[in-house]
């Protein structure tokens, strides 16, 4: 047995001042993520491919294709500016949201950071999170919704700098003529190739559009829809009338669709 | 560093709330260890206390920002989250138990050595000694353990304290008195046992 010595009370005061640590190193860089002053990133697969995903605390930032790591952060960094991060995976809440909104789960819940945009863009990448999955509908359909018809360039301006593309799908949305028309996330070829993986058939859009049909109405509901609503592809093709406008489809006596409401797409400059 | 932040928080707060996280980070998670024992909790409670305050900051107009005691401010949040997260796991508690009671050197010898010499041996003895004294620690009462870092871990003046705890300098005094005493009565008496000495 050894003797014990006493300990003195400054030994103790010593002894606690010596049991401050370091932090560490994760601390500082998640809590800036966490209030949104930082963000992380990882890759993502999508019907399109991999895909790049930024995210802090307040929701998901970006989604951008690039072909490397450094081509993506040299992006982000030019658009949004923050600290940037590499995380080896999305978070697993995060993945699996982002997956069930691109399968069609419009009620998945998935924050999105939008901070620094215009009212204006928010209105126009909130009203396309209302377009169905597998569904399309004009530029001037969300002027009009969001209550400035006339607006209808700008709307195509705000779709183009779509921050979360495939999130926030504008890839649903269309030239006013029908056709299909540009993409952001890799240009028109992407763009057939994600509607054609939410059940759609580009090719059959293109070709009505083509023949200047722009709505196709039912002669026993006497009710007209947008050619892509769930309502007109329901149809069968001996009931199946086609409208060039919504006063032809009006004049003949058919109502809009309250579901797709071609009126509204009607209704913009 | 201090007395400059808060103007500079009023001022900007994304701009300067990097320099805050950075200029409390290590003492919030040593006041959070050192209250909850485990590395993994004191880094959730830390970060969570920056962001508390960071989102509270977001809400004070400039005035009530750069007449802010930041240090004292900060300690409240992070004890007041820490107190919360034990209550729920009802285990803010001792781990004396499973290294030290294998451990051959008398606790007492261990507790009393702060070397400072550079060898890796005068390293893990310290490293021994400061496992020792946390777990000393954790056996005090939360009403003693709190003032005792937030005076001796921290450093935090007495009124310092008084305001991050809402007690009297007086009562405070006490307490990290009292809580003094009882480390050193049970470093003293600690019932490890003496085996073999293994000295290098």
């Amino acid at each position: 047995m050894t003797a014990r010595p006493a300990i003195d009370l400054t030994e103790v005061e010593a002894a606690l001042a010596a049991l401050a640590v370091p932090a560490p190193a994760t601390l500082a860089p998640a809590t800036l993520t966490s209030v949104g002053l930082a963000d992380e990133y990882a890759t993502m697969v999508t019907p399109v491919g991999d895909v790049y995903v930024a995210w802090n605390g307040l929701g998901i930032s970006t989604v951008d294709r690039a072909e490397d790591d450094a081509a993506f952060e040299q992006r982000f960094r030019r658009m949004i500016g923050r600290p940037l991060r590499r995380a080896v995976a999305l978070p697993e809440a995060l993945a699996r949201a982002i997956g069930q909104r691109l399968a069609g789960d419009r009620r998945a819940n998935l924050p999105l950071d939008l901070r620094g945009r215009s009212e204006f863009e928010r209105a126009v990448w909130l009203k396309a999170l209302e377009i169905p999955h597998g569904e399309v509908r004009p530029y001037g359909w969300i002027a009009a919704e969001i209550g400035r018809p006339r607006a209808v360039r700008a709307v195509g301006t705000a779709l183009a700098h779509n921050p979360v593309p495939l999130v926030v799908p504008c890839h649903r949305v269309v030239r006013s003529d029908g056709l299909l028309g540009n993409y952001s996330l890799g240009g028109p070829g992407v763009k057939r190739d994600i509607l054609a993986s939410e059940g759609l058939d580009p090719g059959e859009l293109e070709s009505l559009a083509r023949a200047r049909i722009r709505y196709l109405g039912s002669d026993t509901t006497r009710i007209y829809c947008l050619p892509s609503c769930h309502q007109a592809r329901r149809i069968t093709a001996s009931h199946r009338v086609a409208f060039s406008s919504a006063r032809a489809s009006e004049a003949a006596g058919y109502r809009a669709c309250r579901r797709c409401r071609p009126d509204s797409a009607a209704r913009a400059a | 560093m201090d007395d400059a932040l808060p103007t500079e928080l009023a001022a900007d707060l994304d701009g300067a709330y990097e320099r805050l996280v950075i200029a409390h980070q290590d003492r919030l998670f040593s006041i959070a260890l050192r209250l909850l024992g485990d590395p993994r909790d004191a880094e959730e409670v830390a970060q969570d206390a920056l962001v508390r305050a960071y989102r509270a900051l977001a809400t004070y107009d400039a005035v009530r920002i750069r007449s802010l005691a930041l240090r004292p401010w900060l300690a409240a949040i992070v004890v007041n989250l820490s107190r919360n997260r034990g209550r729920r796991r009802k285990l803010a508690t001792v781990r004396l138990d499973v290294p030290s009671a294998l451990d051959a050197t008398p606790l007492t010898a261990r507790l009393a050595a702060p070397d400072t010499s550079g060898s890796p041996h005068a390293a893990a003895l310290r490293r021994e000694s400061a496992h020792d004294w946390a777990a000393l620690l954790a056996t005090l009462p939360p009403r003693l353990r709190v003032p005792v870092v937030l005076r001796h871990v921290d450093g935090l003046s007495y009124a310092e304290m008084a305001t991050a705890l809402g007690r009297p300098e007086g009562t405070l005094k006490a307490q990290v008195h009292r809580g003094l005493a009882q480390l050193r009565a049970a470093a003293e008496s600690s019932s490890l046992p003496d085996l073999e000495v293994m000295t290098a």
